[in-house]
């Protein structure tokens, strides 16, 4: 029986579960208000290495190897790992999973990438193509700053509405094996472009990309924003999150009460001086690990949308005019009793 | 008194550039190529020289001070070397500014390691 549903979405008819997941993230999410929840804080924030991007490969390293332990795996057990990171060419993956010595599909959603590697892993689990999957992703402040905007030596101004690039790598293992968690379905994302230039300004950029997936995947599951306990964006920021919940209006859906976003929760903005939030695709991927399944685990939530945002820019599409298209991956998480 | 005119002119150059860069879009890079082409327009215009004249360092040490230094070194060039000055006078008269740039950011480079931003 075929699986898909409505337009852009796949409900499992065997659901895979999440067997385990790791985070590891840099010293500033280490003091926010989620610090304690991680699995591994840096003492440094360059965990060791002589370059911010070394840095991030062992991020991405470390988060996969623990996640393989704490799943009971060993590394031959997994079959394909789903990587992906902000930086050009994927460098932080591809340096940093080089020794784990397993099948890798890099992948690039900026920050929407923790959705986009969990939804094949999903697939690759579900249509048997693998016993085991890991899906991992990162991003670093500093290397992601360099990538983007400004080296850190340049000490640019940040605006208010900039977002703050989480420094951490979360890891997950996707498998047949039965646990508290499954990703019953998932609803992948379009590019949507609403024309807009700041590139200081993410979530302005990203909200119409969640506010379509968001509403197709209530339309093709045939659901409300009450069906869920939490829809949970990745890294919209307060400015993108009020964008966010216009839109969602104008489509007829009120997700005010049950919307969370990753990148509002991970730090304190007013003591921690990081503006509108938190971004990256290490954002939504750590929170999702440290905070989101543990309540799925225990039952306190039944059922989130899981919509981590990517900004589809790079420095080149930017200073030749081009705007910022933005695309959002809707992951429906669901605990398992 | 020059101390005091140098401190509230500097701080207002920079104050004002502030609230560009608070208030527009416009990123870091070009509200300094606006700068150092102001400078030279006002420099044209026979203003920024009376102006830094009364600020001292507070006028020339901001970015605008540079616009006016290359226009002051090309109108020198061409009044003592004709068309050739043109491409020749920017430069020599900032050449201090940029050569010491060049070798303080590099030593700075070789001690410094960067930091995270806090």
């Amino acid at each position: 029986m075929s699986q898909t549903i409505g337009t852009q979405s796949i409900q499992f008819d065997q659901a895979p579960y999440i067997l385990g997941s790791a985070s590891i993230v840099g010293t500033k999410e280490g003091e926010g208000p989620l610090g304690k929840l991680f699995d591994v804080v840096g003492e440094d924030d360059k965990f060791g290495e002589d370059t911010w991007e070394e840095a991030e490969s062992t991020l991405q390293k470390e988060a996969a190897s623990l996640a393989i332990g704490k799943a009971g795996l060993e590394k031959d057990d997994i079959r394909y790992i789903f990587g992906g990171d902000l930086l050009g060419q994927n460098i932080a993956t591809t340096f940093g999973l080089m020794e784990l010595n397993i099948p890798l599909f890099g992948l690039y959603g900026a920050c929407s990438t923790a959705g986009e590697s969990l939804s094949i892993a999903a697939m690759s689990v579900a249509a048997g193509y693998g016993e085991q999957v890991l899906a991992v992703t990162s991003s670093h402040f500093a290397s992601a700053e360099k990538q983007f905007r400004f080296p850190l030596e340049y000490a640019n101004q940040r605006p208010l509405s900039a977002t703050w690039t989480v420094t951490g790598s979360g890891a997950f293992i996707v498998g047949k094996k039965r646990t508290n968690v499954r990703i019953t379905g998932i609803t992948t994302g379009k590019v949507v472009d609403y024309g807009v230039k700041d590139s200081m300004n993410m979530g302005a950029a990203m909200a119409p990309a969640a506010c379509d997936t968001i509403s197709q995947n209530l339309m093709d599951f045939n659901r409300q924003p009450q069906d869920y306990d939490k829809i949970i964006t990745g890294d919209l920021g307060t400015v993108g999150q009020e964008i966010l919940f216009d839109l969602m209006k104008k489509k007829g859906f009120d997700i005010s009460n049950v919307h969370m976003d990753c990148g509002i929760e991970i730090f304190d903005s007013e003591s921690q001086n990081t503006n509108a939030g938190g971004s990256g695709c290490g954002c939504s991927a750590v929170t999702l690990s440290a905070y989101i399944l543990p309540q799925l685990e225990k039952g306190t939530w039944k059922r989130v949308l899981f919509v981590p945002t990517g900004a589809l820019l790079s420095t080149v599409s930017f200073n030749e005019g081009q705007s910022v298209p933005g695309i959002a991956h809707g992951v429906v998480i669901e605990h398992a009793g | 008194m020059d101390y005091v005119n140098a401190f509230w002119i500097g701080g207002l150059i920079c104050a004002l550039v502030q609230i560009l860069m608070e208030k527009t879009k416009m990123l870091p890079g070009r509200i300094m190529v606006l700068l150092v082409c102001s400078g030279a327009v006002l420099g044209a215009l026979q203003i920024y020289q009376p102006f830094q004249e009364f600020a001292g360092a507070g006028a020339s040490v901001p970015l605008l001070g540079f616009g006016n230094t290359l226009w002051k070194g090309i109108q020198k060039a061409v009044d003592s070397d004709g068309f050739i000055g043109i491409f020749m006078g920017g430069f020599t008269a900032s050449a201090v500014g940029i050569s010491a740039a060049l070798v303080f950011g590099y030593l700075a480079s070789v001690i410094f390691q960067p930091k995270m931003k806090k």
